[in-house]
């Protein structure tokens, strides 16, 4: 990792069990094998409460496969997770159901429910936690749908809605139930630059209204400077860099810059 | 050469017992969900709906069909001997501890089996099942258990529907278009016909409902590969659950006739 130290939380597990202002996510020494392919070689990374972090690297290069593990999706082969204090690693299904609650995922597709409309789905999360009062489900999905500027859709089915609705309503889904983390897995990928501007700010709305911890995970860097506090770059199943906006772009490092820049000579030599 | 011979055998050897370890698990975690969590009732009725009131006129044709061919068949052998009035006997008892059972099983994994391991297998895929984990639905309570309970409920009420249009049919065909004395048919029949020809077919019913369930929705649950793994894993959701029906109907005929002997009251 360059630019950034690692912060000395991660080096103790029982200061950031102890501390008050442990972070809402700690990685540590994170590896995952697919197959013959090692994704993950030894991720750390914490994010603050109430920060946003954007977690950019290129396609294919574990960002996606991280945020899974950090919502339980995926078990790592080594490392540790913790989320407000709480290592998830070895959790079963059941006990990961209580993390979950307090960290929701928007999927790179959405993930909605095909067989649901769009007022069910985003009320899914609200029955499934024993809310059966249909005026109250329906008060609260009209007020999501009302963030998400998407009023008055709630009887359209997913295959009716457009990629950025579906990411829309896929996020109102996540945090209907106010989680205090939410994590977005590519959330401009395959919309138009305007919608896309939509999608960041409502990031940046979400956090503001709700002060919600946000994870970002793209490799559109006008979404990461749109949106981020602190930028982690993943390179190579490692966490290349960690910091601000503003020291990313002043940084001289060359891998750093030909992704900035778009440019592929080092990164093609790195691969 | 033979290394590697023995080499593929232990390989494929492993793989079918992590399978059945698999669905063991699978069958394990499904029947625990059931007596600790709370059953989501619309699912289980929509499940009641999709597997038994929608395979009414499958398993009305497949049964009475059945029924009424092999009616045909058993008279004209039996006819020979004199013998014609036993048919009722012989539609009956077969269709009570085999056919109806076999049949409507090898229907239902065709048709219900298919439809849940695709529709689970591209929930999968779609990553809809990561988005109920992830919102803190545990896919076995919200998937399988409705599919399961419902299975439970439904192929022993298809398997006796199966068998009564099936005597009906055989009853019709024997007496209207073959000529066979309708009170002796239908003596014959009751007569040779057990209690313990019924609960061997209803047995063999709910055995079939567990295999054709837990192969179908671990087959959509380990789906991959988009499209083609859905494609895939629907087609081995319907192969397997025939195979896996037609060679435990064996070892269940074998079992059940030792506490359900043929022919004993």
């Amino acid at each position: 990792m360059i630019e950034a130290a690692p912060s000395p939380q991660l080096s103790a597990k029982s200061q950031v069990v102890t501390d008050n202002s442990s972070p809402m996510i700690a990685v540590r020494s994170l590896a995952k094998k697919i197959g013959h392919q090692e994704i993950l070689r030894g991720v750390d990374l914490e994010v603050k409460t109430g920060e946003t972090l954007v977690i950019i690297g290129r396609s294919g290069g574990g960002k996606s496969v991280l945020l899974k593990h950090i919502v339980g999706l995926m078990e790592p082969d080594s490392g540790e997770i913790w989320i407000q204090g709480q290592n998830i690693i070895g959790m079963d299904e059941r006990q990961l159901g209580e993390i979950r609650k307090k960290v929701g995922i928007l999927f790179q597709s959405g993930a909605l429910f095909d067989s649901m409309t769009v007022e069910d789905n985003i009320a899914f999360p609200l029955r499934e936690a024993g809310e059966r009062n249909p005026k109250v489900l329906h008060e609260k999905v009209a007020e999501m749908l009302e963030v998400m500027e998407m009023e008055g859709q709630e009887d359209k089915m997913p295959e009716s809605l457009s990629g950025g609705m579906k990411k829309r309503v896929g996020l109102a889904r996540s945090i209907i139930r106010r989680p205090s983390c939410v994590l977005y897995d590519e959330p401009t990928s395959g919309l138009d630059p305007v919608v896309a501007d939509s999608i960041n700010r409502l990031i940046h709305r979400l956090q503001q209204r709700f002060g919600m911890t946000s994870v970002v995970v793209t490799h559109d860097m006008k979404s990461a400077f749109d949106v981020a506090d602190q930028i982690a770059y993943l390179h190579e199943g490692r966490i290349y860099f960690h910091g601000t906006p503003s020291r990313l772009q002043r940084s001289t490092d060359p891998l750093i810059q030909d992704f900035l820049l778009g440019r592929s000579e080092h990164g093609m030599a790195a691969c | 050469m033979i290394t590697r011979c023995f080499n593929a055998l232990g390989a494929g050897l492993l793989s079918f017992f992590q399978y059945l370890g698999e669905l063991v698990l699978l069958a394990g975690e499904t029947f625990r969900s059931i007596f600790t969590h709370k059953l989501r009732w619309k699912l289980f009725l929509n499940q009641i709906v999709e597997i038994g009131l929608l395979s009414q006129v499958l398993v009305i044709i497949t049964g009475g069909f059945t029924g009424a061919v092999f009616s045909a068949q058993a008279f004209f052998q039996f006819n020979k001997l004199g013998m014609g009035s036993a048919v009722g006997a012989v539609v009956s008892v077969s269709l009570c501890r085999e056919l109806a059972p076999v049949l409507t099983a090898l229907m239902v994994a065709g048709r219900v089996g298919a439809a849940m391991s695709a529709e689970i297998g591209t929930m999968k895929v779609t990553e809809q099942i990561d988005a109920l984990r992830a919102l803190a639905v545990y896919p076995i309570d919200y998937l399988v258990v409705p599919r399961t309970l419902a299975m439970m409920l439904s192929m022993p009420l298809l398997v006796a529907e199966c068998i009564g249009f099936g005597i009906l049919a055989g009853y019709l065909v024997a007496v209207y278009l073959l000529d066979v004395n309708g009170p002796y048919y239908v003596e014959n029949m009751v007569h040779w016909t057990r209690p313990r020809d019924i609960i061997m077919g209803l047995s063999k019913a709910f055995v079939f409902a567990l295999l054709i369930v837990f192969i179908s929705c671990h087959k959509g649950l380990t789906a991959r590969e988009g499209a083609v793994g859905v494609g895939r894993a629907t087609t081995e959701a319907v192969v397997n659950s025939s195979l896996a029906v037609l060679i435990v109907n064996f070892f269940l005929t074998m079992g059940l006739n030792i506490i359900f002997p043929a022919g004993h009251w």
